[in-house]
């Protein structure tokens, strides 16, 4: 075929496989790359509800700053058990009417039922997601896993503050923790 | 000959279209107008949509069809030669984009108004599991599971012989283009109060679900681990039907919603006495339970929970379901029973049902289970046991031991 | 395949002056020369044949769902087997039937079409074809394990997907080589496209089905890739411990429905761009008048690769999203119909004032432009956020994108078949049959897939196994249409096969108004082609 006086040579087309190829596997890269890129996404536009999580001098500082007095935003705490846990759940208080730039503290229950140790971890998320970013927490329970002996339990205290710049037409925050049975028991 | 073949197909293929435009009531085929402000507005905007497509298709398929009868070769035309023209191009490609925008800002506008969350009156919990609901009145306390109601469950079998039509279309007769309930009905109904602002808070547990109610045009999906939310504002009293819309399984296509919409007076009334009933449900499980009371509460129990996987009798199906007559779980140690139906088998289908089902529906199942499909275990689990595993009692505290299968004859047996 | 051996007999009786090392002698005897053939001939019949088998299995599936759907109740299968059968429905139809369709017939035509002697790579291009059936049977092979095949649907959205038994890794698996072969397909017709040109012609002189499969390769290339790395997460995320889209360990499972839609999304267009360039050859050959508006044809096929890329959320309005990434995604998936329309009206523009025949692949594109209309206007319809809500998983999405790939891709891909058949064994095809099978095709279909609109604005969810009874007669009559459609089918194997075996013989030309480099080579097309480059002056017609 080469002596043919119109077909390029075949270097060029494992220059042109080639090129294509190191697409193929940049998009392949690409696609792990979406995992950061969706967590920065998410923190930016508050999708999917992960909250944001302060230092105590940053919320202090925010504390001192601005004090929304007019304005009082209801939180509601949720509690949802997954699958394949044996627990109990829940907020110690439904609701709470706060005022954003205040600091507030909160807890939730959780009893492992069953006769084994478990470690489970709670995952947070707010609605509405507009909320997200401003539903700030300096401890929260669901930052690490937490270890149950059988058939023991715990109070677990959660503090936060809702920044002053939430947008204006919220005016209930719901913030949700689902217990699961971590992945890894150790 | 050919075009003989084109024309009698053409014909046939317009007379079949006729019966299609006869055969049902618009209603019946186009989206539900719905209750509230919001569904009319989506409905609007579908209408519109609707329309505009209508009548870009009739402009697209006349200027086609004229053509393809004008410009036949068999009428002797010769072909023109023109291939281009920018004035045209740009012409088709600014006119759609206008027809867009004026599109565009209607439907922002409505969404945006979808998206606003505030002022609401009342937040409820929906969490989704397969294959049911659980509703959770967030200011009430009140909470209870919604799904498919048994008698559909039992007629929705493969090889039922229920004559569904007979069964589940009384609405039909009265002239209601709903055309019957089959697969519709519920054994809790969401009841809310009409005039009220209300938020619906999803998630679920295992999978992702979707809450569909047509009529409210709210459609959100449940996702494990993350919270949704969706608003409703229903003016009129009245019962709305849905469905879930995300393929969560095998039961996918069976855990229907119901929406009761009621005064607020009635509505007040219906959260006491779920205040009382959920009371009594404690003290069901205080009390000691005959064996045979337990035993026919547990078949009622099972037909709406387990046999959609399980079967009727017992048998499983092999190679997705075990068998529940003759297995292992069923027949060997009640503690390993006990775990399986309140906890389920992690990475399985089995789900857990320690959440869903009473603490004497679980006693009644279990013991239903161990004396039924030919197990003759002969035990009985009393619903205080079950009420002492969820507060933590050992299951292998010494007063347990009498539940355990090699010592049954000294179970609490009536 | 007998006469295709005839076919290329004739071939060897040309005199070949310069032999290399693949055979320039005709295919090699025997069931070996299948296995071995590196020819763009052989390879795409290859191709071709195998997605016409698996279009009857995938068809075969479509059967069960629809015969289970006949009347309310569970009378024939299990739900879970139900819904193994919506999702490998999709699966073969996808990945087996409309992308191993056209490669195939990119490798007959795009070396013929640009006066190529054949593929760049033709030994890529045999293990780009020889993967798939391996493949698939594994894929298939899933059906018959205890746990069953995949029954999350196509999308494989977690966690459900994970709930399925072992037989996940082997779908996983399956995926992967199939992703391997498209990749492998698309570099090859890159490099064939890039370099193997014919002196002469320009970019700009290229058919536009060599134009749109370009832009379908580079999407290949970009897209699959992505789809790998998503199911490589599941598999890691179930077997390996890692939690990409479990909550548990940090992870989200609607980032998964992000990743494979800005796959899933591209992939539409994969399964649409080439048969938008299987028309634009057509509808010019039976109007005997150029295709009007080449250029913006292509710029509307770049146009609307690019947009494919940012339009994915649109399948995700429900999973809640911020109303800033609603509009966004709302008004990209709008813009899509502009170029979308252009098409359209160059299509209608073509027709205008020819001199129109109506054989059958004319028919199949006319079906083609008019019942993709329709799907696209549904489409349109879709694209409105709010009423997505309401529309979103119900039948009224089935029907809309059933009406792209049916009587869209699977007419185009039907449209090719008879245009090109006459080429590919030298002899017509029986013109009465295939208009039979064109008319009796275009009436089921509708009364399969016209109902679906309305049982889906009524409210009826798709991947249902049972439904409530005021979606029964629609049902019924859907359920008719696919029966009537799928055996109707059987009369497009009669006609191939008869062709294959002998009739009129075909002159080089074909049709009267046909323009192309693949028409000035004798019928059947010799088993090489353009040995020695065509000359293209400026003037020479190549589209």
């Amino acid at each position: 075929m080469s002596d043919l006086p119109f077909d390029p040579p075949r270097k060029s087309h494992a220059k042109v496989a080639g090129k294509m190829l190191c697409l193929a596997f940049a998009m392949f890269g690409f696609g792990y790359l979406m995992v950061p890129l969706y967590d920065i996404i998410c923190d930016i536009t508050g999708l999917n509800g992960k909250t944001g999580r302060v230092s105590v001098a940053e919320a202090n500082a925010t504390q001192t700053e601005l004090v929304a007095e007019d304005r009082e935003i209801i939180v509601e705490f949720v509690a949802s058990i997954n699958q394949g846990g044996s627990w109990i759940f829940k907020p110690m208080e439904k609701t709470m009417t706060v005022t954003p730039g205040k600091m507030y503290q909160a807890s939730y229950y959780a009893e492992n039922l069953s006769s084994s140790p478990v470690v489970a971890q709670a995952t947070p998320s707010v609605s509405p997601f507009a909320a997200a970013k401003y539903f700030n927490k300096t401890e929260c329970f669901c930052f690490t896993r937490q270890a149950f002996e059988p058939n023991g339990s715990k109070d677990m205290p959660l503090t936060f503050i809702i920044d002053p710049d939430l947008p204006i037409n919220v005016d209930r925050v719901t913030l949700s923790y689902t217990f699961f049975r971590s992945p890894d028991q150790s | 000959m050919t075009s003989n073949v084109s024309r009698w197909a053409l014909l046939s293929l317009m007379l079949l279209l006729v019966p299609f435009g006869a055969s049902a009531e618009w209603g019946a085929l186009n989206m539900p107008q719905g209750v509230t402000e919001i569904s009319n507005e989506v409905y609007t905007l579908h209408m519109r949509i609707f329309y505009i497509c209508c009548a870009i298709g009739a402009a697209v398929f006349g200027v086609m069809i004229y053509s393809m009868f004008a410009h036949r070769k068999s009428k002797g035309v010769k072909p023109a030669t023109f291939h281009e023209s920018t004035t045209v191009e740009i012409v088709w490609t600014v006119v759609p984009l206008v027809i867009l925008i004026a599109m565009a800002i209607p439907a922002a506008r409505v969404l945006i108004k979808m998206e606003d969350f505030s002022d609401s009156e009342m937040s409820i919990k929906v969490t989704a599991y397969q294959w049911r609901w659980q509703y959770e009145y967030m200011d009430s306390g009140v909470s209870f599971y919604s799904q498919l109601e048994p008698s559909h469950n039992e007629a929705r079998q493969m090889g039922s012989d229920v004559d569904l039509e007979a069964t589940f279309s009384p609405s039909r007769k009265r002239g209601d283009s709903e055309g019957g309930v089959y697969l519709k009905e519920v054994d809790n109904e969401l009841v809310i109060p009409v005039g009220k602002k209300i938020r619906f808070l999803h998630t679920a547990a295992d999978v992702i679900h979707s809450w569909w109610v047509p009529d409210l045009a709210v459609k959100k999906d449940a996702i494990p681990g993350f919270i949704n939310e969706n608003w409703a504002l229903i003016e009129e009293p009245g019962v709305y039907h849905g469905k879930c819309a995300e393929l969560c399984g095998r039961g996918h296509g069976f855990m229907p919603i119901v929406v009761r919409a009621v005064p607020q007076e009635e509505f007040d009334i219906w959260v006491a006495e779920k205040q009382l009933a959920m009371a009594s449900v404690s003290e069901q499980a205080d009390r000691q339970w005959a064996h045979q009371e337990l035993v026919s509460v547990g078949e009622k129990v099972y037909q709406a929970n387990c046999m959609s996987c399980h079967q009727a009798e017992g048998q499983g199906i092999p190679g997705m379901f075990p068998a529940i007559g003759g297995s292992d779980v069923a027949t060997g140690s009640i503690d390993k029973h006990i775990d399986t139906v309140m906890n389920g088998i992690d990475g399985s289908m089995m789900s857990q049902f320690s959440e869903v089902l009473s603490d004497a529906d679980l006693a009644a199942v279990i013991t239903f289970q161990r004396n039924a499909f030919g197990n003759n275990t002969g035990d009985t689990l009393q619903p205080s046991h079950i009420k002492s595993l969820r507060n933590g009692v050992d299951i292998r505290a010494p007063e347990s031991v009498a539940l355990l299968p090699d010592t049954n004859t000294t179970t609490g047996v009536n | 395949m007998s006469s295709n051996d005839v076919t290329h007999h004739a071939a060897d009786d040309h005199n070949h002056d310069h032999g290399d090392d693949h055979g320039h002698h005709g295919p090699a005897p025997g069931l070996m020369r299948w296995v071995t053939t590196t020819n763009h001939k052989d390879i795409g019949t290859l191709y071709l044949w195998f997605s016409l088998v698996m279009f009857f299995i995938g068809g075969a599936m479509a059967l069960v769902i629809r015969a289970e759907l006949f009347q309310p109740g569970i009378q024939i299968v299990d739900p879970m087997f139900f819904n193994s059968m919506t999702t490998m429905h999709a699966i073969v139809m996808i990945f087996g039937v409309v992308m191993p369709a056209f490669v195939g017939l990119a490798n007959w035509m795009i070396p013929m079409m640009i006066g190529a002697p054949d593929m760049a790579l033709p030994r890529l291009n045999n293990w780009s074809f020889w993967i798939m059936p391996f493949a698939f049977t594994i894929m298939l092979s899933t059906l018959f394990m205890d746990s069953g095949g995949p029954a999350g649907g196509w999308t494989l959205y977690p966690p459900l997907v994970l709930q399925m038994g072992d037989s996940f890794a082997f779908v996983i698996f399956a995926i992967h080589f199939l992703g391997i072969s498209s990749v492998m397909g698309s570099i090859n017709i890159v490099a064939t496209i890039f370099n193997m040109r014919a002196p002469g012609m320009t970019f700009m002189k290229m058919p536009m089905f060599v134009w749109t499969w370009l832009i379908t390769a580079y999407l290949l290339i970009a897209t699959i890739p992505v789809f790998a790395g998503a199911v490589t997460m599941l598999l890691t995320d179930r077997y390996f411990g890692t939690s990409f889209f479990s909550a548990a360990g940090g992870g989200d499972p609607v980032m998964f429905q992000h990743i494979f839609w800005f796959f899933g999304h591209p992939e539409v267009y994969i399964l649409i761009l080439p048969a938008f360039g299987i028309v634009s050859s057509i509808i010019p050959t039976f109007a005997r008048k150029e295709l009007f508006g080449y250029d913006s044809m292509v710029y509307a096929t770049a146009s609307i690769a690019f947009l494919s890329f940012i339009v994915w959320a649109h399948h995700m309005f429900t999973t809640g999203m911020p109303l800033a990434g609603e509009l966004f995604f709302m008004f990209s998936t709008m813009l899509i119909s502009v170029p979308t329309g252009v098409k359209v009206f160059n299509w209608v523009a073509t027709m205008w004032r020819g001199a129109m025949t109506f054989e059958t692949p004319m028919l199949f594109a006319i079906g083609f432009v008019i019942m993709f209309t329709v799907g696209g206007l549904s489409g349109l319809m879709l694209a409105i956020t709010p009423a997505d809500i309401q529309y979103h998983d119900t039948y009224f999405v089935v029907a809309h994108f059933h009406y792209v790939l049916v009587p869209g891709a699977i007419y185009s891909l039907m449209a090719a078949t008879y245009y090109w058949l006459p080429k590919w064994t030298g002899n017509m095809y029986d013109e009465k049959l295939g208009k039979m099978h064109f008319w009796i095709s275009t009436i089921f279909v509708n009364v399969l897939f016209f109902p679906m609109h309305f049982v889906g604005l009524a409210g009826m969810p798709r991947r249902i196994p049972d439904y409530s009874l005021q979606f029964a007669d629609w049902n019924m009559i859907a359920t008719i249409g696919a029966f009537g459609f799928g055996f109707s089918q059987l009369m497009f194997v009669y006609i191939i096969v008869k062709c294959v075996r002998g009739g009129e013989k075909a002159t080089a030309e074909v049709w009267e108004g046909a323009r192309g480099l693949e028409w000035t080579v004798a019928s059947p097309a010799p088993y090489h082609t353009f040995e020695t480059a065509p000359t293209i002056e400026p003037s020479t017609v190549t589209r």
